[in-house]
């Protein structure tokens, strides 16, 4: 059977889906002919792979020094 | 309960402070994101953080070592924000709409509707090292903070910290399929963030 055709604005929606591995077997299909004849779509797919490696080493938000003193502190109380 | 996990318990019941130090800042920053889910600021998601940490120090001579050191943790700190209330009013606005302008498409009256405007298509950003750049990385992390907090939460869990999809519904609350929809968004708009930076 031949996938059924997608337009760049749907398949652009069902990228997560695809990496997820959430798609059943036929829009698996329908995603990887539609990206087979699109650059444009390959190029957004590789952007959104690299958007999530650089993602993994942007320095991430943490508690206040202070909050840590405060934990510390409670820590050793309970020790002794 | 891994053979590390075992060790690691047996230091903080020893009263390792070494060892609860590293745990404190390995786990506050995901800790921290997923309290925000629950409570409207983020000075209520520092304290739900806060008091997990204090409620873990009170149980770890209880913890039996059934779940893995992190999972029981993390429940500690879902009740905690869980009894702070949650907004769920929110969660709407986080789920619709496109993620790329629809305007980058062709319109119904093209002979290609819905295709990628020649004019507006996605363009190669280059090697992959430049968008690992350091001023990217700022970039990106401004982005992160201007997410809805669902979006933001489920990005940082799976994206930075490394959680699988089952932990992060588990601690959000979500469906698999709410799930993968704050995901798509969330790391959507941080690519056209970056699109509109590199390209």
């Amino acid at each position: 059977m031949t996938p059924r055709d997608i337009a760049c604005i749907e398949l652009v929606e069902m990228l997560t889906d695809y990496l997820e591995g959430a798609l059943p077997p036929d829009e698996v299909a329908a995603v990887e002919a539609h990206l087979d004849t699109c650059p444009p779509c390959r190029t957004y797919l590789a952007q959104l792979r690299a958007t999530i490696r650089a993602t993994g080493s942007v320095p991430v938000e943490t508690l206040p020094d202070e909050a840590y003193d405060t934990l510390l502190a409670a820590f050793r109380d309970r020790s002794r | 309960m891994q053979a590390d996990d075992a060790a690691v318990v047996d230091r903080l019941r020893a009263g390792d402070q070494v060892a609860f130090a590293t745990v404190v800042r390995q786990w506050s920053p995901a800790m921290l994101r997923v309290a925000r889910a629950y409570v409207r600021t983020h000075a209520s998601a520092e304290e739900v953080v806060q008091e997990a940490w204090l409620g873990v120090v009170r149980g770890l001579d209880g913890f039996e070592g059934r779940a893995e050191l992190r999972t029981w943790v993390f429940r500690i700190l879902v009740n905690c924000a869980r009894r702070r209330g949650r907004t769920d009013s929110r969660m709407n606005a986080e789920l619709g709409g496109p993620t790329v302008d629809p305007d980058r498409f062709r319109h119904d009256d093209d002979p290609y509707p819905g295709h990628w405007r020649s004019d507006a298509a996605p363009v190669d950003w280059g090697p992959e090292p430049v968008v690992l750049a350091a001023e990217f990385r700022a970039v990106l992390e401004r982005a992160l903070a201007e997410l809805p907090e669902r979006q933001r939460a489920v990005v940082e869990l799976r994206d930075v910290h490394g959680f699988d999809r089952e932990e992060v519904c588990d601690l959000l609350e979500l469906t698999l399929a709410n799930q993968r929809v704050l995901l798509h968004r969330g790391r959507a708009k941080l690519r056209s963030v970056l699109e509109g930076v590199l390209a």
